[in-house]
């Protein structure tokens, strides 16, 4: 199999972008941009198009079976998983770009430290030591805890930008975990907390359901949380 | 008070910082990447405590008793009498923290595992490392609003400052920026397995580069148990490393075959009619090589008779796997299993309060040698981990006394040999050497020829001579080991000896890797 990769680098923050386009050959039909981006970074003898010489490509991966959201990029426009893009689905030019909305750290890497800093603003994390266990609410925090940080959503949604009040959907299904465990004392925080970094910032474009990699039932998570911190409608029984 | 540096931020690490903030004391967290990244989240089966969920009359002793046997005697007795002990609590304070563990009638359920008697492994589903992490993490981050925990993402740890044979601290980079630091006070180690020795052999992740143990080697610290790598019975082979097909599958009823004379034969329920399918990894591992050996072909893995309702609440995630990677479906398709090396038991030699043999330093989770003697259980990794780290911080509550003269962190920029990294070839060729000398099967002859053919490897920079030294480190204990164990088999010396029942430690003397074996302890009365 044989491509060209077209991938636009930039030696830090500061320096102006460009593109290096370098023909990739594998005989691994499985092959995958991460596994190709390894390849290429671990061939110091590469050129690329124009005969000069291939840099070590900066970008990010770990766990390369889509399970932990480190090698998220734009792939031909398409914010997802390096891991989980073949080559083989992907034509013979294969445009690798970073996320937009997050200040790029050098090449394909880019800094989501914004993401964590998010859940922090929000105050996510369990008040109670008694969470509900009930299985609706069990369901919710499985699914909920799903979320991967990998800021794939927040590249397609038409409302989020970075800095502004709206926190999308990368805080938006992390938090819903929250609001299925929380008790009462809680809530009220969360509830304050919700509707001005979720629920009033949210156009409802749902953008965010199609492109998750980890295919999260975003809006079932959605409709669940906005019953409970915006018309409290919780299940009976709760503390 | 002067925070404690945790490098790494999985289980073991979080579990090390959330101690030590609920006792008050801050830390510095220092990982390559967030924890949503470690290789934690990639745990899939679950997690043992003996909490008897099940109504089987599952006890401690039990769970005590098939972590020794699971690990053929090679672990400390009164390490996993503390671990198997500490288990239930472990499990109910993550119930507390709202994980959602699979549950019936309000309690939670538990499964079979490999190696193991009763029902004791809590799971969510197949996915219980992400699920779990998720809500450790949240947890932490209350303790990081308040100032108690400081993340250091992107940063890495290059090396252990070290004065007069103690650890007084490490030197960090910021991996966007390039900027170094130095910090002062404990250390404590959670940087995981030893994956980078084998890149694309692994079940684990990229980021467990196994740099650190070498460099702390190399420093001083004494490794142990290094000839046990642990090869998972079912892992498939993915773009770019080996998927792990969790154990869960068996545990659930999952059966390994292989075609013979035009039949499938399962062999395992043939040769082990107790445990069948769920002996302990090493020997399942063992069984599927030699099976392989002798009749050619893949071994299968047939879960075509489990029940619709397990694929739905219990594998779900297996099955998406296996679909998306394999465009296999187990519901009617037999899997190709093969074994993957997944778990390393060895690493930095621990006590039992997770000190390493540098004062200052500690060491917990995979990275530490703890708990799994030469084979590890199933669901024994995620209760490890978040034990380890536990221990670790409160040996390191227990034991500071010098809380004055701690200087605060400054930046440093001279010249650091260890920043510049092991190149890719030369990683390759350690790796290749490796898998010649610590396959499956082993032998005198072989791990000579491996020995040999690293001492022909010239490292280009300070760091691929750690890792020289590790790799070197590792052969050398697989070549003392003349017996077979768990994990370790020999097929020059097959029989299990009793006067090898001791840890295989290795230290640095000068230039030299030198190998000891070590004596375990008796099990202490009162643990």
């Amino acid at each position: 199999m044989k491509v060209l990769l077209d991938i636009l680098r930039r030696e830090n923050a500061e320096a102006a972008p460009w593109h290096q386009c370098i023909p990739f050959e594998t005989a691994d039909t499985n092959a995958t941009v991460a596994s190709a981006l390894t390849a290429i970074n671990a061939d110091p003898s590469l050129r690329d198009t124009e005969g000069r010489p291939v840099t070590p490509i900066r970008w990010e991966c770990s766990c390369l079976q889509k399970k932990c959201g480190a090698c998220a990029m734009r792939i031909n426009g398409v914010p997802r998983l390096a891991c989980d893009a073949q080559l083989a689905d992907l034509g013979e030019t294969v445009r690798l770009a970073p996320l937009g909305k997050f200040p790029v750290v050098a090449d394909l890497m880019v800094d989501r430290s914004g993401m964590m800093q998010q859940l922090r603003d929000m105050r996510l994390w369990l008040e109670t030591d008694e969470p509900a266990a009930d299985p609706d609410a069990l369901a919710a925090s499985y699914e909920a805890s799903r979320c991967l940080q990998c800021g794939c959503c927040l590249e397609v949604c038409p409302n989020f930008y970075v800095d502004g009040d709206f926190y999308g959907m990368a805080a938006a299904v992390p938090v819903s975990r929250i609001v299925a465990e929380a008790d009462e004392a809680q809530m009220a925080d969360l509830r304050r907390a919700y509707r001005s970094h979720v629920y009033e910032g949210c156009g409802k474009s749902l953008a965010c359901r199609d492109i998750c990699p980890a295919g999260i039932d975003i809006e079932g998570l959605l409709v669940r949380s906005n019953a409970a911190a915006v018309w409290k409608r919780r299940r009976k029984g709760r503390k | 008070m002067h925070p404690v540096y945790i490098i790494g931020a999985g289980l073991a690490g979080l579990s090390a910082a959330l101690t030590l903030a609920e006792q008050g004391r801050p830390s510095v967290l220092v990982s390559l990447q967030p924890s949503e990244r470690a290789q934690s989240v990639l745990a899939e089966g679950g997690i043992n405590a003996a909490l008897d969920t099940m109504g089987e009359g599952d006890t401690v002793e039990d769970h005590y008793n098939d972590t020794l046997r699971g690990g053929v005697w090679l672990a400390d007795p009164n390490a996993v009498a503390a671990l198997t002990a500490g288990a239930p609590d472990v499990v109910r304070r993550l119930a507390a923290m709202g994980v959602p563990f699979n549950r019936e009638d309000g309690h939670i359920v538990q499964r079979n595992f490999g190696g193991q008697k009763h029902k004791r492994t809590a799971y969510a589903r197949s996915s219980t490392g992400k699920i779990l992490m998720n809500a450790v993490i949240d947890v932490v981050r209350r303790h990081e609003a308040a100032g108690l925990v400081t993340r250091l993402p992107h940063h890495e740890c290059l090396r252990l400052l070290t004065e007069e044979g103690r650890c007084i601290g490490v030197r960090i980079r910021d991996t966007y920026t390039g900027a170094m630091t130095d910090g002062f006070g404990r250390v404590i180690l959670c940087t995981g397995g030893l994956c980078g020795l084998f890149p694309g052999h692994t079940t684990g992740t990229t980021q467990n580069t196994g740099d650190v143990t070498a460099m702390a080697f190399s420093l001083g610290a004494a490794l142990a148990g290094l000839e046990m790598l642990q090869y998972h019975p079912t892992t498939v082979g993915i773009a770019g490393k080996r998927c792990l097909v969790t154990e869960a599958a068996r545990g659930e009823g999952g059966r390994l075959c292989i075609r013979r004379d035009g039949a499938l034969w399962y062999f395992m329920e043939e040769k082990y009619p107790e445990l069948k399918n769920l002996m302990p990894r090493d020997v399942v591992a063992r069984e599927m090589y030699f099976v392989r050996r002798d009749l050619g072909g893949s071994v299968l893995l047939d879960m075509t008779s489990l029940p619709e309702a397990t694929w739905e609440n219990k594998l779900s995630d297996l099955r998406e796997e296996l679909m998306h990677y394999l465009s296999l479906d187990p519901k009617k398709d037999l899997i190709p299993v093969e074994e993957g090396i997944h778990y390393f038991m060895g690493g930095i030699d621990t006590d039992i309060g997770h000190r390493t043999s540098l004062p200052g330093l500690y060491a917990a989770g995979e990275c530490a040698c703890q708990y799994h003697g030469a084979n590890r259980l199933g669901g024994n990794s995620l209760l490890g981990a978040l034990f380890g780290g536990q221990t670790a911080a409160q040996s390191v509550m227990g034991d500071v006394h010098d809380d004055d003269d701690v200087p605060a962190p400054r930046p440093f920029t001279g010249e650091e040999p260890l920043a510049a990294p092991v190149s890719a070839a030369f990683a390759e060729a350690v790796c290749e050497i490796l898998l010649g000398g610590m396959g499956i099967v082993r032998s005198e002859a072989g791990l000579t020829a491996a020995l040999d053919a690293l001492s022909a490897l010239t490292p280009g920079n300070a760091r691929e001579r750690c890792r020289l030294r590790l790799a070197e480190a590792m052969l050398t204990a697989a070549r003392a080991r003349r017996e077979s164990r768990g994990a370790h088999y020999r097929e020059d010396w097959p029989q299990t000896d009793e006067s090898f029942r001791k840890t295989a430690v290795a230290e640095m003397q000068g230039d030299a890797v030198t190998i000891t074996f070590r004596p375990l302890p008796e099990r202490r009365e009162t643990s």
